[in-house]
């Protein structure tokens, strides 16, 4: 259940900043799952345009970043800006007007079971925009579907669709709204290595295509070098290093490090390069 | 939510002390009421979910059907032979149709209906919300723009709501021809000497008593089945924890909300 919260004094109107500039910023984040600590104080900044990859390990809590810039997950303490305006204790209704701006692709999809894929694509549609007409509707979807490459599918149910398909349709569903910033949460977790690459060129053309800034998270380091501009490591209830894929191939931060020989050792297990 | 860090949450939740757990209770109690406040209030706000008030209308009531009937049918043979047999000891075999009535109407009926059909209804919600909790589609809705209570809680508890009074009204009317039957077979009681005599014997108020208690313990098991499907945590093993949990919740909050309703229809 969403607590209950105050209203934050401003209404949220989003002004779409020019490439480089600073767009979200994590501050001081302090979070906590019972006795569990997740984030002791996490910041890290993500500028217009540009992908920013966060890494870590399994329940680290890489995916409750993403979930506290959209409030569907609240910290305990800590400030989360979003193009200036500090969104940390915005209503349930104001984070609605964030959520047309930010858009989320799931671990999982996350599609609606009981929706064909149209219904599925469409609605954000009718929330956001319940003046469109059902044919102006029909064509936002077909354009959406058509962006990543599954033209034709409205009428299929989600149980009809492989794993690749479903995110892609969660993608299409996330884009639905033309959002300025697409949350990926672990994409390329449970693909096969010809899917991994698809929604990594995915990623990259979403951010050519839609010009919209991106913040991947994720454990896989393929997809993270291929997709990053930036790369962020969280690691031990903080973020432990931030750097572009060539700083972070040099960094000397223990646990960036072990991240990086880890999957060397996977790779040479495999006999690749 | 994050299903590694929700299940460790959960998993130290099971360790916790007694005392603990009783807050922990106490606090799901207090979560339960702020969803009803929450409910109550988008229910009466447009805009207002037609088509999903009549699809869980049809899904919850009329597939419900034959189980109520089923049910009430079983309940009028078996109390109309209890009745008939106990009062052939004092001669007056013929008022039968005049208990059965007022058993079934202020009794039978709206419980027998609720602890069946709200097992069947609330942990099927349960489950079907639970599952979209785990595989984050009720996040994706929030995700979306949308309003998961108005999405998903408030059409479900409106249709518990209409249906549950509607079957316990038929549920009335086929034990007591059930019942009819089986004194006519049994004790050679002419049915219009049952009938007449069960329509002398209720009032309005026996009738609306059944009723309002249809209608109350629909809001308990529409409100506790979709609260325990919206607060799973561990996965799917907590989606069968939660369709458990809600079957034994709503049972016993029916026998002891039936208790109050009947304490306050006895005085009116």
């Amino acid at each position: 259940m969403p607590p209950a919260r105050r209203y934050a004094p401003s209404s949220f109107e989003f002004r779409r900043p020019t490439p480089g500039e600073q767009l979200i910023r994590f501050e001081n984040l302090v979070k906590a799952f019972g006795a569990k600590h997740i984030y002791d104080d996490v910041n890290l900044d993500v500028r217009a345009g540009e992908t920013m990859v966060v890494m870590g390990g399994s329940g680290v809590g890489k995916s409750v970043l993403l979930k506290c810039l959209i409030g569907l997950m609240r910290p305990d303490s800590g400030r989360i800006l979003f193009e200036g305006h500090d969104v940390t204790n915005f209503s349930e209704e104001q984070f609605i007007q964030v959520r047309r701006h930010v858009a989320m692709v799931f671990q999982g999809a996350a599609l609606f079971d009981s929706l064909s894929v149209g219904e599925n694509v469409a609605y954000p549609l009718r929330e956001h925009f319940p003046e469109l007409s059902r044919e102006e509707l029909r064509r936002r979807v077909a354009e959406k579907l058509e962006l990543v490459d599954l033209p034709g599918i409205e009428a299929m149910m989600p149980a009809d669709l492989s794993g690749g398909m479903k995110k892609r349709v969660g993608l299409a569903r996330a884009i639905a709204t033309d959002p300025e910033v697409i949350l990926w949460d672990e994409p390329t977790t449970g693909l096969d290595p010809v899917t991994t690459q698809t929604i990594n060129e995915m990623i990259n053309s979403m951010k050519v295509r839609l010009g919209c800034t991106s913040i991947v998270v994720t454990h896989d380091m393929v997809s993270a070098f291929t997709v990053g501009d930036r790369m962020a490591m969280l690691a031990n209830r903080h973020i432990v290093a931030v750097g572009t894929p060539e700083e972070m191939r040099r960094s000397t931060v223990p646990e960036v490090r072990a991240f990086l020989d880890a999957r060397r050792l996977e790779l040479g297990a495999r006999g690749m390069p | 939510m994050n299903s590694e860090v929700e299940a460790g949450a959960s998993s130290l939740a099971s360790r916790l002390p007694l005392g603990m757990r009783a807050r922990a209770s106490l606090e799901s109690l207090g979560e339960l009421t702020r969803m009803t406040g929450q409910v109550f209030s988008r229910a009466v706000r447009p805009p207002y979910g037609w088509s999903a008030l009549i699809y869980h209308t049809e899904s919850l009531g009329v597939r419900s059907l034959p189980i109520a009937l089923l049910t009430a049918t079983f309940a009028g043979l078996v109390i109309s032979l209890q009745f008939g047999y106990f009062l052939a000891r004092f001669g007056v075999q013929y008022t039968v149709g005049r208990v059965v009535v007022l058993t079934l109407f202020r009794e039978l009926a709206p419980v027998l209906t609720a602890l069946t059909v709200g097992a069947r209804i609330g942990s099927g919600m349960a489950a079907e919300l639970g599952a979209m909790s785990v595989t984050e589609q009720v996040d994706a809705i929030r995700a979306l723009g949308a309003d998961p209570l108005r999405k998903l809680v408030v059409p479900r508890v409106q249709a518990c709501l209409l249906v549950m009074p509607v079957l316990t009204v038929f549920a009335d009317v086929v034990g007591l021809c059930a019942g009819a039957l089986v004194v006519r077979l049994q004790y050679g009681i002419t049915l219009e000497l049952f009938f007449q005599g069960a329509l002398d014997a209720v009032l309005m108020n026996d009738f609306i008593s059944g009723v309002v208690k249809g209608a109350v313990f629909g809001l308990i098991i529409g409100l506790v089945g979709c609260f325990k499907g919206l607060t799973v945590q561990g996965g799917t093993e907590g989606v069968g924890g939660a369709t458990t949990q809600t079957v034994a919740i709503t049972s016993v909050t029916v026998c002891l909300a039936d208790f109050f309703i009947t304490k306050l229809t006895l005085f009116f």
